[in-house]
């Protein structure tokens, strides 16, 4: 049988139990409970530190309205923080590679801030399709460029965070086996490959935390519109 | 000053004699409430033993990312055994 390059993408199953489902609860065991101790041990204190940074500069831009969408935006930063750093090692499977998996989550939540915006202020939620300061004449075509752009927006979101990761992995995977097949043949250049493999991880870490930042950034953009 | 007798099925597994090994899995909770609270239990001396102590250090979450790695490799060997050294692919 032959591998194909896209296989480490495949929903590897064991017994009927697909490795998908472990992948997804690995997040929530790795987080441990806050507890009443007036001084926690450090995982704790590092991981209430952190989540207590991000929603404070998540929710600046955002009124009183929008936050209610704090413990949503927080932890959903959070899951896919974790689940992009998780895909980096090793045999381990990365979910949101998963096309299906990021247009779950980004079709429901834009889905919801437009129609928050229509609910509740549904004239400035359509004045949003007219940039201020068109030239008359040009207005009808802008309007049909502003909704097409607003409802590219899920599909913007989710083939985004998919390809971004599935384009890392798919080059990690090619430098690796050049660099791999390289080494009885010239040794040299196998050890050039090696040096650009590991700059290419590193980049690997930061768009993993970057491209979830960037979700979650794009929707609270999106909720400071219409909330 | 020889102990009480205990019950085969509430010892210890590295109390349980041999002998006693086949009862002692036999008589164990296997309903799904029992499972998660020996999973739960497994987790509370895991956590409490590695992760919440004053200056845990970072073998804690290691050990943890390396068996993830580890039952990885498991689940997907049937797909990655046919990515051997060949000479012909």
């Amino acid at each position: 049988m032959v591998l194909s390059f896209f296989d480490q993408f495949m929903s590897p199953s064991y017994l009927g139990i697909p490795l998908m489902a472990l992948a997804l609860i690995l997040p929530w065991t790795l987080y441990p409970k806050p507890t009443s101790q007036w001084i926690s041990n450090r995982v704790l204190t590092l991981q209430g530190w952190f989540i207590n940074r991000f929603t404070q500069q998540l929710m600046l831009p955002l009124g009183r309205k929008g936050h209610k969408w704090a413990l949503l935006l927080t932890s959903l930063m959070v899951f896919l923080i974790t689940l992009n750093m998780l895909g980096l090692l090793p045999y381990t499977f990365t979910p949101t590679t998963q096309l299906s998996l990021n247009m779950g989550f980004a079709v429901p939540l834009w889905l919801a801030t437009v129609l928050i915006g229509m609910r509740n202020q549904p004239t400035i939620a359509l004045g949003h399709l007219l940039p201020e300061g068109t030239p008359t004449p040009l207005i009808p075509v802008l309007i049909i460029i502003e909704t097409i752009s607003l409802f590219i927006r899920p599909i913007a979101l989710g083939v985004r965070l998919t390809a971004n990761l599935t384009a890392g992995h798919l080059l990690i995977q090619l430098i690796a086996t050049a660099a791999f097949v390289l080494a009885p043949l010239m040794p040299t250049v196998a050890l050039l490959t090696a040096t650009l493999l590991l700059l290419l991880t590193l980049l690997e870490v930061a768009v993993a935390m970057i491209q979830a930042y960037v979700f979650v950034l794009l929707l609270s953009l999106y909720l400071q519109e219409n909330v | 000053m020889a102990d009480r007798p205990v019950p085969i099925v509430e010892k210890r597994l590295l109390d349980v004699k041999l002998g006693e090994l086949v009862t002692w899995i036999g008589g164990r909770d296997a309903t799904p409430n029992g499972i998660f609270a020996a999973l739960r239990r497994g987790h509370d001396r895991y956590y409490n033993k590695y992760i919440n102590v004053k200056k845990g250090g970072i073998g804690g979450i290691a050990m943890l990312l390396v068996g993830y790695v580890a039952i990885s490799y498991l689940w997907e060997y049937d797909h990655i055994k046919h990515d051997r050294w060949r000479k012909y692919h």
